[in-house]
């Protein structure tokens, strides 16, 4: 009989664990489906030399991010500086695509901000972002050298993220490889 | 208030007078399709899958960039590509993930979000039974011969001469 009495507590204290746990989670991160898979393949013209193309093709044996940005996307600014200081500071190959666009804004971005990236390809109608499941910008996918992908990261990347999960991630992709 | 009340209602007045966008200027309201049942396949399906910047509303009703680019996705896949609905669901659901699916697989992942409801009714009637059930057998005369006769006789007294005495 005293045991009965803690039931409702129980169950009550239950209830607030899986609703605290269920807080703690975003909803806005859907899991991509295209983890493990091969990136979807893409030949766009690069952003600031439209005669020229980049794709995953041109990175076949590499380790590499794919950043998806825009200038019009508003975390992608506070993006950027953490992916200069990849660029500058370490040997990270960063490949841009620039995702519904316009050229000249996209241009003016890299000038004045700087540009991390190898290359970006240029994607005005967002085809390319429809393949690769892109709906935030800005995403980061971590490739690996046979072409798969191994992380996506939804939202700006911090400098926190950067140091403790792909530079390892990029470190241990690299070990494999050789 | 009172002041405020003729403005309200001016404000009101202006926000019925002013007429919503031409909604006939929309590239997406000028759509053609081959037949109705084909026009009616693509609402079907455009509320079965979810927007995945507001992620409460389904593709027709969202007016996100994204929806906006997945409704003409949709539109050339089905009506220029003649794509079955299936193929059209794969072909999001490879990219954007099961998320997009308003009504998701029935698979290990999922099994606890389509049973729950149903074992948790189960419980819940689990618990209904034996609490009536207890509460039957508690509900047995719990009164002697004895008892019975002063609760009748105390019934019988005038209540006024009990509370004196």
């Amino acid at each position: 009989m005293r045991a009965k009495v803690w039931i409702p507590l129980v169950v009550f204290l239950a209830i607030v664990a899986l609703l605290g746990v269920g807080l703690t989670m975003d909803p806005e991160r859907v899991p991509s489906p295209l983890i493990g898979k091969p990136v979807p393949d893409f030949t766009l013209p690069r952003v600031a030399d439209p005669d020229r193309t980049i794709g995953p093709a041109d990175l076949k044996g590499q380790v590499y991010l794919l950043n998806v940005w825009a200038s019009w996307c508003v975390a992608c600014r506070q993006e950027h500086p953490v992916l200069m200081e990849a660029a500058r500071d370490t040997d990270l190959t960063i490949v841009g695509l620039d995702y519904k666009d316009e050229r000249g804004a996209a241009v003016r971005w890299l000038r004045e901000r700087g540009d991390p990236y190898l290359a970006s390809g240029f994607d005005p109608q967002g085809k390319v972002g429809i393949d690769l499941g892109v709906y935030g910008v800005p995403e980061t996918f971590v490739v690996d050298a046979e072409g798969i992908v191994r992380r996506k990261f939804v939202g700006a990347v911090t400098r926190q993220q950067l140091r403790t999960e792909i530079l390892p991630l990029v470190a241990k992709l690299r070990e494999g490889q050789s | 208030m009172t002041r405020f009340l003729p403005l309200l209602w001016a404000a009101f007045a202006l926000a019925l007078a002013v007429p919503a966008p031409a909604a006939d200027s929309d590239p997406e309201d000028l759509r053609q399709f081959r037949s109705e049942t084909q026009e009616a396949r693509y609402w079907d399906l455009l509320g079965q899958l979810r927007c995945l910047v507001c992620q409460n509303q389904s593709l027709a009703s969202s007016d996100a960039e994204l929806a906006r680019d997945l409704r003409d996705e949709v539109y050339t896949q089905l009506v220029d590509k003649q794509k079955s609905d299936e193929a059209i669901i794969d072909y999001l659901v490879e990219r954007y993930g099961d998320f997009v699916l308003y009504r998701p697989p029935f698979e290990p992942t999922t099994y606890l979000l389509w049973i729950g409801p149903f074992l948790l009714l189960a419980i819940g009637f689990g618990v209904l039974a034996t609490v009536v059930r207890r509460r039957n057998r508690a509900a047995e005369p719990a009164l002697s011969e004895a008892e019975r006769a002063r609760v009748a006789d105390l019934l019988e007294t005038d209540s006024d001469e009990d509370s004196r005495a």
